[in-house]
């Protein structure tokens, strides 16, 4: 293990080294460009052994390395906002095919107005493709769940792509004094890629991706449904495996607990998670809860976390445009309805476009949510 | 994937070759390519069919209609005009 104090999205190029891909593929878009920029560097160095296939869109990219992927190689691509937008298709598509692609998302506003600062829409906006969605909070969390993704996915009970969405900008371009693991360590933790379900063999002939009629369609889509509700168990084993190998975790790998054993929890994702636990650290009547794995979302361990509190106050950085709140906000209220005794939850809004959370905000936020009712959504602004 | 498959692999891979042929898919026509007496058996219109259902038996272009689409590649391409396209008709 070395210690190093690097830019985020260089971290992230120096964790692909450690993961070793097959095939890379990847088209810019700021807050990525440094991520794919420092891989593209260390293929032609030839300190990275990986085919990096130039392409001229994210559509080409993330087809690229769902092909390479089905022909049975380990792949990376990386992507924002606009680039994420165009890779919608494809994503419901690798899904389908259960193909354990992984991919960085550096979080970043989509249009209109034209924006390439941080939050977390972009992700959001794919939830139900099913692909695994894991937010980290900082540049080591992100290289760490990077490692772990690929054991995730290519778990053979998962068999799923995963996103791991990294707030732009906010980690991509600051510097962090992060733990960068050996790579015998990882290649310990994190064997080769060795597929049975997909794979390009000629003695092995199999049909990718084919037509399918209704009942069969249905039957699949029921079966996908289940596999990313039973990957819950794999993401927690996974991040108990990397903590007992590493000395570092990750909440239960599904969420986060800091502190919450008062009547008051603050709910978020991302990177603004550090700053909602330095006002938990300050204040003593607040606690804090921690989404790191979006999708599958992780129901049970939630409402264990929030079923006997007063009040849940959820910050989040995406707008369900037509609902009036955020995803998150309406996931949340929807699993604590069946409870008998449920909290009083309220949502805030916050950070769309790069807007700056800074502590005094989220103490704001706090202060506001004693005067709100049951349901009310506020824009932190 | 055949509209009953038995067993569904994660995925829908389909592990065994050929499936393709479980599936008939030659029932949206609305033109027919006809070989006529005047093939010579080149070949030209098997390399050319994308449905892959034209073969050559006894020195003539046979085409499947089970699978054949109607596309008529196979007309254009006959270098002695010996496949002519009819209406279909059901």
């Amino acid at each position: 293990m070395t210690r190093v104090f690097m830019e985020g999205s260089e971290v992230i190029a120096k964790t692909v080294v450690l993961c070793k891909p097959h095939v890379i593929s990847a088209y810019p878009i700021t807050p990525q460009t440094h991520i794919v920029e420092g891989l593209a560097k260390l293929v032609a160095d030839g300190k990275l052994k990986s085919k990096f296939m130039e392409v001229e869109s994210e559509f080409s990219a993330i087809s690229s390395v769902a092909g390479a992927c089905a022909a049975g190689s380990r792949t990376f691509t990386a992507t924002s906002s606009q680039g994420l937008a165009l890779m919608h298709e494809v994503l419901f598509a690798t899904a389908g095919m259960r193909l354990p692609l992984v991919m960085v998302v550096a979080n970043r506003a989509l249009s209109a107005p034209i924006n390439i600062w941080n939050d977390q829409q972009d992700s959001i906006s794919e939830r139900d493709s099913g692909w695994i969605q894991l937010y980290v909070e900082t540049v080591q969390e992100a290289s760490d769940t990077l490692i772990q993704a690929y054991r995730i996915a290519e778990d053979n009970k998962v068999l799923l792509p995963i996103m791991v969405c990294m707030d732009g900008f906010i980690l991509t371009h600051t510097m962090e004094p992060v733990d960068l693991p050996g790579e015998r360590e990882v290649r310990e933790f994190l064997p080769g890629y060795n597929p049975t379900h997909a794979i390009l063999d000629p003695k092995r002939p199999m049909t990718i991706g084919p037509f399918a009629y209704p009942e069969p369609y249905f039957k699949l889509r029921k079966e996908l449904s289940s596999a990313i509700d039973s990957s819950r168990k794999i993401v927690s084993e996974v991040n108990e495996e990397f903590g007992r190998k590493f000395k570092r975790k990750y909440g239960n790998g599904l969420i986060e607990e800091y502190k919450n054993d008062k009547d008051f929890a603050i709910l978020s994702m991302g990177s603004v998670v550090g700053t909602i636990r330095e006002v938990v650290d300050k204040r003593k009547d607040v606690g804090l809860v921690k989404i790191r794995c979006y999708r599958p979302f992780p129901k049970e361990d939630l409402i264990k976390a929030l079923k006997d509190k007063k009040m849940v106050l959820i910050v989040e950085k995406d707008i369900s445009l037509g609902l009036g709140s955020g995803s998150v906000f309406s996931e949340i209220r929807d699993i604590l309805y069946s409870l008998k005794k449920r909290p009083q939850v309220v949502g805030f809004v916050a950070g769309l476009g790069g807007v700056d959370i800074r502590s005094k905000d989220i103490e704001k936020t706090v202060e506001q949510s004693k005067k709100m009712n049951d349901g009310e959504v506020k824009w932190l602004m | 994937m055949k509209k009953s498959e038995d067993k569904l692999e994660p995925g829908g891979v389909i592990k065994r070759p050929g499936s393709s042929k479980e599936v008939k898919t030659g029932s949206w026509r609305t033109f027919r390519p006809v070989v006529t007496i005047n093939c010579k058996g080149c070949g030209i219109c098997v390399q050319f069919c994308p449905e892959g259902c034209i073969e050559i038996k006894n020195g003539k272009a046979v085409i499947d209609y089970d699978y054949c689409k109607g596309c008529l590649i196979c007309v254009n391409e006959c270098p002695v005009k010996a496949i002519k396209s009819e209406k279909e008709v059901k």
